[in-house]
């Protein structure tokens, strides 16, 4: 069996769910896939936010960029999208793009230059260079869906970021706490991609705001995605 | 009787209490004069602390006056003194203003402690008083300041006290570096250790003195090879007084076969607290406490004044509790480990420790704290909760009529806590690479310590120490051209003084009552009192509504709010939902944990054992089968539609959950489906769906194989990826090293729910990136002797390699009961992670059937 089939074999298993009416793949990598317009989205990439935290004397591992990157990487090599949307909040500092090493820096241009690239503005990131190549937006309007960083009380039927959720389950004195996706079928709050992107409890109330109607967390476990009430989690 | 090294106000002094001076105070005031570095070994009660101090008393009282006013050259410090907890500090201080004070001596006194004031703190430095008593931590901040040098330049003695209890943890990997540092700064300086009885006291001597590396380059000496002993402390022991009395507590009925609460032994220890002045009730657990502490309250008929007191307790609950125990208000005290060390808490008669005693040198030191007097016998009893606590505490009764110790060896010195060591020396001022080696490497931790791995350190201190030179120009620490070392500016320093310390908490949540809402009736607001605190896991791993015990009554969990755990009262007659946090934090000793496996395989000692044992091990003769002390008993048997496999390896509870992590890799890669497991101090079952004696049968060699010693290779470094025990002890290591922050100028401190980075995510990054890194190594060596104790459990399957005895049986034995009782009670922090949320999944679906 060759690498790249057993790596295939290996892959955790994604979950297909309707959103806003058309199929969408929630992927374990953390991204979204819309099969019908061939587009995948991520969300908070929050690249080099590692040397962001060395710059003020916390020497965190600088490897979270390069493996952000392999895992977008490997999303898009196994969904071959036409289009890439990034959610905003791609770098974790305005100066982010700067600090990107020379090995990482090929790596997402070529990531970039393969496909039509979008750059949502994030708060973390509300402005980017020229030369990472792609074209930056505040949001981007897909089929019936709005794809934007802030999520937007109130509106409907939009794909956003911002928040990171994650997922909390305890059961017999014994918990874990991973990303999820949040969604009520018309909205989809998608998990943070980035290595060192820190995790808002999906209990928080600013779910209950966003999904009145409440959400179903479609969880990143090690071998699958698992969809789960919210009656089943719970907070931090 | 006249003594001619101690000066007649000294003499006069010891007349008028009535006491005679003992010889091993002279013989500490001799070696003072002498100049030596001592190591005094003593019981509690010896007056081990005024002879520390005796030779510096001496000392400055012969100094001649100082001229007044004229500009003439300030005081320097004279002696030092080191004490693990902030509260002995204060409390010896205390014990010498009395003779300072009574002789008239013009002697200053002062303690340094985080809670004394800026602008004391400031003084300190400028004018400093002749002994000063502070604590490791403390004293890491003094040396890693510009004033280092002249406030320690005059120093010439100092004391470390409970030296025994700090030497084997992280502390006393700093403390040894900082002492060090003050051999350096002060040549010519007298330490002087005080310690409980040890096994090796040459450890300590060592301890105290500067190893000098033979005269030859650096890096021409291979490390840790053909070695001089090196010099060592002088060593003044004092034999210990009367033997102890030290009893089981024998109830006349059987005690039950599981379970670790004693509830049937607390009517007798009531009335041993009825016929005592005061008893101290030694418990392995908070829980444990909690529970005793209600349970005799439940039966106090006669109201009698008996407190509680452990760490998670708010501070002043446990200063009033302190305050009248010293005072002598007090008929009881239920207590933890807290109360271990050496603080005089007045007349205590009696010590009664419920549970096991875990190790024999531990035992001996609570049981000291029994009558502070050194001629008169130490009253104890052991009170056991369940019938292999009686074969333990019998075994440790044994031990200690042999005054048997079983302290811990010492260990290489962590190399997080050499990061901050470096960090901290740089703020002091510029430094040569090749003197701090020198240095670093004279303290008997570090003594091993190479060339390269001290490079890497100071790598690490300055970026982080990764192979992708990212983060040069971020540098903390900075080689100038002349060679030195300095820090890159003031924030550096300030950063090191907000983060230093080897005390990781776990991250503590204060507990504060809901009180109801005066505007709006029915809701509730947090403005209730603060109960204390509790770790943030266990907290974590509570849902609201869920009940449990805490600073003596029964608590409704209500939610979390920051760094806060919201609870209410739970209402009368609740039982505890949530029966337990945190097991005993010491495992059952090597050396206890062998003879209770001698015990237990000599029928002919049987008849000592009361309560039940003795009929209870005579059943599993008949049943099953004992092993031999060397063997490992395998049992197997069907029970409840699910099969067990349960094993009395006796090597603690944190070698048996490593291993029951391990095994149940192992059984389901064999396809036997395990389903969970459950350890204790004794042994471990794993149950499960798949048969393993029809697998025995099938392939004879396939128990030798599952235990075979090869689980520690690429099993144990699989789970580790994946281990929630090794992403703290991971996370506990960033955070000593400086890696991660708790606190940031300008901000307060944080609480690990706050940190601006997930130390996981973290974990997970650089294993996959650089598995050699510093910061892992560090884990990796604090998880083979720390919570995965994984060295003691390559020990073990190396031990019983050719000595597996399996017994099938059709039916769980009676040595097992113990075990598979605990299934349920005892929460095993597993990595469960996916089978977890699979279960929750289930919940969605019923939902839509529904």
């Amino acid at each position: 069996m060759s690498a790249a089939l057993l790596a295939q074999q290996l892959r955790p298993e994604g979950v297909e769910i309707r959103l806003a009416g058309s199929p969408a793949l929630l992927d374990s990598s953390g991204a979204l896939y819309l099969p019908d317009s061939e587009t995948l989205v991520v969300a908070d990439l929050h690249l080099e936010k590692g040397s962001s935290l060395a710059r003020r004397g916390s020497m965190l591992p600088p490897f979270d960029t390069g493996a952000t990157l392999a895992a977008l990487a490997e999303a898009i090599s196994h969904f071959r999208p036409a289009h890439v949307v990034a959610l905003g909040d791609s770098f974790h500092d305005r100066r982010g793009p700067d600090r990107l090493l020379a090995s990482d820096r090929r790596t997402l241009a070529a990531l970039v230059a393969g496909r039509d690239w979008t750059w949502i503005l994030g708060n973390h990131d509300p402005a980017l260079p020229e030369g990472l190549g792609g074209r930056t937006a505040e949001e981007v309007e897909l089929g019936r869906l709005i794809l934007r960083h802030h999520p937007a009380p109130g509106s409907q039927r939009e794909l956003a970021g911002h928040l990171h959720p994650v997922a909390k389950v305890v059961l017999h004195g014994r918990g874990v706490r991973a990303r999820a996706f949040l969604t009520d079928g018309d909205r989809c709050v998608l998990p943070a991609v980035g290595a060192y992107a820190g995790g808002l409890n999906a209990c928080d109330p600013a779910f209950d705001e966003l999904f009145p109607r409440g959400f179903t967390a479609h969880v990143i476990g090690r071998q699958r995605v698992f969809s789960l009430p919210r009656a089943a989690l719970c907070g931090d | 009787m006249t003594y001619p090294d101690l000066p007649p106000a000294f003499q006069d002094w010891f007349a008028s209490r009535g006491w005679e001076p003992r010889p091993h105070q002279l013989s500490l005031l001799e070696k003072g004069r002498a100049g030596r570095s001592v190591l005094l070994v003593a019981p509690t009660g010896a007056g081990k602390t005024l002879a520390g101090f005796l030779p510096s008393l001496v000392e400055l009282s012969s100094r001649p006056p100082e001229p007044a006013g004229r500009a003439a050259p300030a005081r320097r410090l004279h002696t030092l003194y080191i004490s693990p907890l902030k509260a002995l500090a204060v409390d010896v201080a205390r014990n010498l203003e009395t003779p300072v004070a009574e002789m008239g001596l013009p002697v200053a006194v002062e303690t340094r402690t985080g809670d004394t004031p800026p602008h004391k703190r400031k003084r300190q430095v400028e004018r400093p008083p002749d002994i000063l008593m502070t604590t490791p931590e403390q004293l890491a901040l003094l040396l890693a300041s510009r004033s280092a040098e002249e406030l320690f330049g005059g120093l010439r003695r100092v004391v470390l006290d409970e030296l025994h209890a700090l030497v084997t943890s992280k502390r006393g990997d700093l403390l040894a570096l900082d002492l060090a540092r003050l051999h350096r700064l002060a040549p010519g300086l007298q330490a002087v250790g005080l310690s409980a009885t040890v096994r090796q006291p040459e450890a300590l001597q060592r301890y105290l003195v500067p190893w000098r590396r033979p005269e030859t380059e650096p890096d021409a000496a291979p490390a840790g090879e053909g070695r001089e002993p090196g010099p060592l402390a002088d060593l003044v022991v004092v034999a210990g007084g009367a033997e102890p009395d030290i009893r089981l507590l024998t109830l006349d009925r059987d005690l039950p076969l599981a379970g670790h609460m004693g509830a049937l032994s607390l009517p007798a220890i009531y009335r041993l607290i009825q016929d005592h002045k005061t008893t101290l009730v030694f418990t392995n657990t908070r829980f444990q406490a909690e529970f005793t502490f209600q349970e005799l309250w439940r039966i106090n008929e006669d109201t009698l004044p008996i407190a509680i007191h452990h760490g998670s307790l708010d501070r002043e609950q446990r200063r009033r509790v302190e305050a009248a125990m010293t005072a002598g208000k007090l008929k009881a005290v239920v207590c933890t480990a807290t109360l271990d060390l050496g603080i005089d808490w007045g007349d205590v008669d009696l010590v009664v420790n419920v549970g096991a005693p875990k190790g024999a040198s531990r035992i001996m030191q609570r049981i000291g704290r029994a009558n502070h007097r050194l001629d008169e016998p130490s009253r104890a009893y052991l009170a056991p909760t369940n019938r292999f606590e009686i074969l333990e505490c019998t075994a440790a009764l044994d031990a200690v009529h042999e005054a048997a110790q079983d302290t811990p060896d010492p260990r290489p010195g962590a190399l997080d806590v050499l990061a901050q060591h470096v960090l901290g020396m740089a703020c002091a001022g510029p430094f040569s690479m090749e003197e701090l080696y020198e240095e670093v490497t004279s303290a008997s931790p570090y003594a091993d310590l190479s060339w390269e791995d001290f490079e890497l350190v100071v790598d690490f201190a300055a970026t982080g120490g990764y192979a992708l030179r990212a983060y040069e120009r971020f540098a903390k620490i900075l080689r100038g051209p002349d060679g030195l070392w300095r820090i890159r500016d003031g924030r550096v320093a300030q950063q090191y003084r907000m983060n230093a310390g080897t005390i990781v908490g776990a991250g503590l949540l204060k507990v504060r009552l809901l009180r109801s809402s005066r505007k709006s009736p029915g809701s509730l607001v947090p403005r209730g009192k603060v109960l204390g605190e509790m770790e943030e896991g266990f907290c974590e791993m509570l849902s609201p509504g869920d009940t449990f015990v805490f600073a003596g009554e029964v608590l409704r969990f209500e939610g979390i709010r920051e760094d806060e755990a919201h609870v209410t009262r739970a209402p009368a007659g609740t039982e505890p939902l949530i029966p337990s946090w945190g097991g005993s934090k010491f495992p059952l000793s090597t050396f206890l944990a062998a003879r209770v496996r001698r015990l237990l395989a000599d029928p002919a000692e049987w008849g000592r054992l009361p309560m039940g044992a003795d009929e209870w091990l005579r059943q599993q003769q008949r049943r099953s089968l004992i092993p031999e002390p060397g063997d490992l008993l395998v049992e197997t048997f069907p029970r409840q539609r699910r099969h067990y496999l349960v094993a009395f390896p006796f090597e603690g509870r944190l070698a048996h959950q490593t291993l029951g992590m391990l095994l149940t890799r192992r059984l389901e890669r064999a396809r036997l489906r395990p389903l969970g497991f459950v350890a204790n101090d004794y042994g471990i079952a794993v149950y499960g769906l798949g048969d393993v004696a029809a697998r025995v049968e099938e392939e004879p060699g396939f128990l030798d194989e599952l235990f075979s010693e090869d689980m520690l290779g690429d099993d144990l470094e699989d789970w580790l990826h994946e281990s929630a025990l090794m992403k703290r002890t991971f996370r506990d290591c960033a955070v000593i090293a400086g890696l991660i922050e708790r606190r940031h100028p300008g901000e307060k401190r944080r609480t690990q729910r706050q940190t601006n980075i997930s130390t996981d995510l973290v974990y997970d990054v650089l294993r996959r990136h650089q598995p050699d890194h510093l910061l892992l190594r560090a884990a990796r060596a604090d998880a083979a002797t720390g919570l995965l104790d994984v060295k003691r459990l390559g020990l073990m399957l190396s031990r019983i390699r050719g000595r597996i005895r399996h017994k099938p049986l059709d039916r769980v034995s009676p040595l097992a009961v113990s075990l598979i009782l605990e299934i349920g009670r005892e929460r095993v922090s597993g990595e469960a992670a996916d089978e977890i949320l699979a279960e929750a999944e289930q919940m969605l679906l019923e939902e839509a059937n529904a």
